[in-house]
C-alpha cells in the first residue's frame, strides 16, 4: 500500500507532467518504472520527489523497452504499476504493449506526444495517435484517453487505472508536449470523494495458496503453436472487447447539436476548437465540435449522429490525419462532405480554426 | 472575454521562463485563469527560449494562439523567430541595448528599452529578466505590483531571506522595469 | 500373482509431471539444464517463491515445462520482466531463462545494466553456440570455424570478431561484494546443480547470479552423439568453465 497525499480538495496551479505524478498518486499507484524521454521527464521528477512521502517504488531503466518489461514484471507481481513515455520511446515500448495485448495484463502508460518522425521535436504534436492505438504487431486491443488539459489529465489518469483492471486491455493516457509542460490550475481529489473505488489489483505469478497443495503453477504464455488456436484466443478477446467498448466509450460535444460546420478535433486541438467555436457563434457561424475522448475505442454512434446532422465536417490535427483516418472508416456510408485543416507536429490554434470554417462557409467541402 | 496573450522570448539563460513563471503564479494566485507554456528545444541552454503566457477572467480555451497581445524580444535570434506572433493590434517591446536591429512588423505600438544597459550600469546584471518583468506588468496592466512581489516572495523568497538586500534589489529592479514602460507612454 | 510395478519417472519436484514428452529435440541441452534448475530449487526448497521467466528462441518451450509460476516473454526480453516483477516483489527469486542470442544479442543491454544494478535475480544464458530456434544462425558465441546457417563457410572472425564470453564479460561490471558469476556445462551436471544451487542461495541472500551454460544442440551442429559431446569438449577449452565471482560468505 502507499499513502495518498491528496486527502482533500486541492486546488493546485501545476505542469501537466505533475498533475499525473498526482494523478497515478491518487489512484493508488504502487510502482513507477521509467525512461528518461522529453516531453514526459517530469512525471518520473514528481513522482521520485514524492517517494518518501508516497512510499511507493520507482526504478529507471536502461531504456523504454525496459520500462515496457518492467512494468508488466511490476504487473504480474500485483502492483498497480506504470510507465511514461513519447516519441521515439513509444516506439520502442510497442515490444512490451503487444506483450500486454496479448497477455490481457494491465498496463498503463502516459504518452505525452512529441513531433515525428524520428527525433523531430520535443515539443508537441499529435503524431502518435495511431502508434498509440495501433502500434504493435496485432490489432489494437487497447483503451485509449485523449486529454485536453490537466484536469482531463488527473481524472483520466485514475481513470486509465480502473479501465485497465476491469477490462484488462493495455490502457493509455494520450496527451502531449503542451500538456505535459503547460501550467494551469487543477483541482486535486481523493478519488473516493467522487464514488471512484479504485479496481482491487490481482497476483497473476506468486499469488495466493501453494503450488500442488492449493494449486497448479501458473504459466502464461503469448506463443501458440497453431493458426486456430490462436485465432479462438484472439476471437475471444475482440468479442471482450466489443463489449467493453459499449461501456468505455467516451465523447465530448460542444454546441453540436445545431452544427451545420462540425469540427471533429481530439486533444488540446479540441481546446482550441472551442475557443474557435465561441468566435464563429459570434459571427453568426453555427460552428460546433465533436472531441472523441476515447480514440480506441470510438463513440461510433453519437459520431455518426453528430456527422448526420452537420453540413460540412472539418478534421483538425496536429498530425495528418491520423485521427481523420480512424474516424472516417467509422463513417461509411455517410455523405456529409468534410475537409481538413492538419498541421504536422505544430499547434492548431482557434484563428486557425475560424479562418478555415469561415473558407468553408464561402466556397464548401465537396469531399 | 478578457483575456491577455504574451509571448516573451529571449536567449537562454536570460531568465525568460523565470519570469514568466513568477508571472502566471501572481496571476493565479491574483483569481485570474492563467496557462503557460515554455517552449524548449533539445538544448538545455543556448537556444532561443519563448514563454507563451495567458491571463484571462474565463475559462482559457485555446492553449497556443496565432497572435499575441504583447511580444517581448531580447535578442536578435527572439525578433527573428517571433515577428509571427506579430498582428496589427500587438504591442512589441525589445531591448535596444542587446539586439542590433529594430523589429520591422507591422504593429500598433512599439517600444524599445535598454534593460539590459541599465541593470548592467545601475542595478546587477542578474536582475535583468526582473526589469522586463516590471515592463511585462506596466504594459499588460492586468496584475497589481503587489501580486508580482507575492510570487516573487513564493519563488525567490528562500533566497531574499539568506540575503536581505536582494529582495531590494530585486523590487528596485522591478520598479525601474515599469517606469520605462510609463517613460515611453508619456511620450 | 505377479505384481506389476510401475514407478513414475523421477523428476524433481519444481518440473511439471503433467507436460509429457519434451518438446525440446532429441539430445537437447535444455532438459539437462531445466532438471538441474529444478533439483536446486528443491533442494533449496524454494519452489513457492520463485517466478521463472522464459525467453524467446528454444528457451521458450521451457515455458510450461516447470512447476513454477512461469511468464514467458519477447526475444531478449525476460530480463527486464522478471527484475520488474522482483522490485516489486521483495520476496520472490527470480530466475531469467534464455540462450546465447536473447542474452548477448538482442537483450545484452539488459544483461548489462541488471548486472551493474545487482538485480535480485538469476539469469541463466544457455550458450549452445547458434540460434536454434530459427534455424542455426550465427550467434554471437558461435565458435571459429563455425558452420551456421549464416557463416555457411565457417565463421570468419576477422568479418564477425570473436565470439563474446558472457560470463568474463558479467564478473567485469558486477559488484564483486554481491555477485555470484559462474560459467558451468551440461556434461557435468552435479556440478551444474550445485552451480545453480549456489547461484540461487546467493539470490536468496539478495544478490545478483549469472551462470552461463555450455549447452548443446545435436540437431543445428548435425553432429551424432559422439560428436556432438566431442564439440561441447573443445567449448570448454575455448569458454573456461569456472566461477568467476562468489561473495565472500557463500556456501
Amino acid at each position: 500500500m502507499v499513502n495518498k497525499l491528496i486527502k482533500e480538495d486541492t486546488k493546485m496551479f501545476l505542469t501537466g507532467n505533475e498533475v499525473l505524478a498526482y494523478a497515478a498518486n491518487a489512484a493508488e499507484a504502487e510502482f513507477m518504472y521509467g525512461y528518461p524521454i522529453t516531453p514526459q521527464n517530469e512525471i518520473m521528477h514528481t513522482w521520485c520527489k514524492l517517494l518518501p512521502k508516497t512510499e511507493a517504488g520507482f526504478l529507471q531503466t536502461e531504456d523504454e523497452i525496459s520500462a515496457g518489461f518492467s512494468t508488466l514484471g511490476g504487473i504480474l507481481a500485483g502492483k498497480r504499476a506504470f510507465t511514461a513515455t513519447a516519441g521515439p520511446g513509444n516506439v520502442i515500448m510497442q515490444d512490451a504493449q503487444s506483450m500486454a495485448e496479448m497477455m490481457r495484463i494491465p498496463f498503463v502508460c502516459a504518452v505525452m506526444q512529441r513531433g515525428g518522425p524520428s527525433t523531430a521535436t520535443v515539443i508537441y504534436a499529435q503524431q502518435e495517435t495511431r502508434l498509440t492505438c495501433y502500434g504493435g504487431n496485432g490489432e489494437g486491443f487497447r483503451i485509449v484517453y485523449s486529454t485536453a488539459g490537466h484536469q482531463d489529465l488527473y481524472d483520466y489518469m485514475i481513470k486509465a487505472f480502473n479501465t485497465a483492471w476491469t477490462y484488462r486491455f493495455p490502457t493509455y493516457v494520450l496527451a502531449d508536449g503542451y500538456q505535459g509542460k503547460m501550467r494551469e490550475p487543477v483541482m486535486l481529489y481523493d478519488p473516493a470523494s467522487r464514488g471512484i473505488k479504485m479496481v482491487p489489483t490481482t497476483t497473476a505469478l506468486l499469488g495466493e495458496g501453494k503450488i500442488g497443495i492449493d494449486r497448479k503453477s501458473v504459466h502464461m504464455r503469448n506463443t501458440y503453436n497453431m493458426e486456430e488456436e490462436l485465432m479462438e484466443v484472439l476471437d475471444s478477446y475482440q468479442k471482450d472487447y466489443d463489449k467493453m467498448a459499449e461501456e468505455v466509450a467516451e465523447y465530448e460535444e460542444y454546441k453540436a447539436e445545431d452544427a451545420e460546420i462540425l469540427i471533429i478535433a481530439h486533444g488540446i486541438v479540441a481546446r482550441s476548437a472551442r475557443t474557435a467555436v465561441d468566435e464563429l457563434r459570434e459571427k453568426g457561424i453555427k460552428a460546433g465540435l465533436f472531441r472523441p475522448i476515447t480514440i480506441r475505442p470510438l463513440a461510433v454512434k453519437p459520431l455518426r449522429a453528430a456527422v448526420s446532422r452537420a453540413k460540412q465536417i472539418l478534421f483538425t490535427e496536429s498530425a495528418n490525419g491520423q485521427l481523420a483516418q480512424m474516424v472516417l472508416e467509422k463513417l461509411y456510408g455517410l455523405t456529409t462532405p468534410y475537409s481538413t485543416l492538419f498541421k504536422m507536429g505544430v499547434g492548431v490554434t482557434g484563428d486557425d480554426l475560424v479562418e478555415k470554417v469561415e473558407s468553408m462557409v464561402k466556397s464548401p467541402a465537396v469531399v | 472575454m478578457a483575456r491577455t496573450k504574451i509571448v516573451l522570448a529571449g536567449e537562454g539563460g536570460q531568465g525568460v521562463q523565470s519570469i514568466a513563471k513568477i508571472l502566471v503564479e501572481a496571476g493565479y494566485e491574483a483569481g485570474k485563469q492563467v496557462l503557460y507554456i515554455p517552449n524548449f528545444g533539445v538544448e538545455q541552454r543556448g537556444g532561443v527560449s519563448i514563454a507563451f503566457c495567458q491571463i484571462a477572467d474565463e475559462t482559457i480555451g485555446e492553449p497556443r494562439y496565432s497572435k499575441g497581445d504583447i511580444i517581448i524580444m531580447l535578442s536578435d535570434r527572439a525578433i527573428d523567430r517571433c515577428e509571427r506572433y506579430v498582428s496589427e493590434n500587438s504591442t512589441v517591446v525589445y531591448d535596444t541595448s542587446v539586439c542590433t536591429v529594430k523589429p520591422t512588423c507591422k504593429c500598433k505600438r512599439i517600444i524599445g528599452i535598454d534593460a539590459n544597459k541599465i541593470a548592467n550600469e545601475k542595478l546587477s546584471a542578474r536582475v535583468f529578466n526582473i526589469i522586463i518583468l516590471g515592463v511585462l506588468l506596466a504594459a499588460t496592466n492586468v496584475l497589481e505590483l503587489s501580486d508580482i512581489k507575492n510570487a516573487m516572495e513564493k519563488a525567490l523568497g528562500k533566497k531574499f531571506d539568506a540575503k536581505p538586500e536582494l529582495r531590494e534589489l530585486n523590487y528596485k529592479a522591478l520598479e525601474m522595469g515599469m517606469d520605462l514602460v510609463k517613460e515611453k507612454a508619456a511620450l | 500373482m505377479a505384481e506389476v510395478l510401475t514407478l513414475p519417472p523421477k523428476l524433481p519436484k519444481s518440473q511439471n509431471a503433467e507436460v509429457g514428452a519434451s518438446k525440446f529435440c532429441p539430445g537437447c541441452g535444455h532438459g539437462i539444464t531445466l532438471k538441474a534448475l529444478a533439483n536446486a530449487i528443491d533442494e533449496l526448497d524454494i519452489q513457492q517463491k520463485t517466478v521463472f521467466g522464459c525467453d524467446i528462441g528454444c528457451s521458450l518451450l521451457s515455458w510450461n515445462y516447470m512447476d513454477l509460476d512461469t511468464v514467458q516473454t519477447h526475444h531478449g526480453r525476460t530480463t527486464p520482466v522478471i527484475y520488474g516483477f522482483t522490485r516489486a516483489n521483495k520476496d520472490a527469486i527470480g530466475i531469467a531463462y534464455m540462450g546465447d542470442g536473447g542474452g548477448l544479442a538482442i537483450g545484452s543491454q539488459h544483461l548489462v545494466n541488471a548486472t551493474v544494478r545487482g538485480e535480485r535475480m538469476l539469469i541463466v544464458v544457455v550458450n549452445n553456440t547458434n540460434y536454434g530456434m530459427t534455424g542455426g544462425q550465427m550467434s554471437p558465441t558461435t565458435m571459429p570455424g563455425q558452420k551456421t546457417e549464416t557463416t555457411p563457410y565457417g565463421r570468419d572472425c576477422s568479418v564477425t570478431g570473436k565470439p563474446a564470453k558472457a560470463a568474463e564479460m558479467v564478473a567485469a561490471i558486477a559488484d564483486p561484494a554481491k555477485s555470484f558469476v559462474a560459467r558451468s556445462t551440461v556434461s557435468n551436471v552435479r556440478k551444474l546443480q550445485s552451480t545453480f544451487k549456489k547461484a540461487l542461495k546467493n539470490v536468496e541472500n539478495g544478490g545478483f547470479s549469472f551462470v552461463e551454460v555450455l549447452s548443446i544442440c545435436p540437431l543445428n551442429w548435425r553432429t551424432n552423439n559422439v560428436d556432438t559431446f566431442g564439440r561441447l569438449a573443445q567449448m570448454e577449452e575455448f569458454f573456461e568453465v569456472k566461477e568467476f565471482l562468489v561473495p565472500e560468505g557463500l556456501v
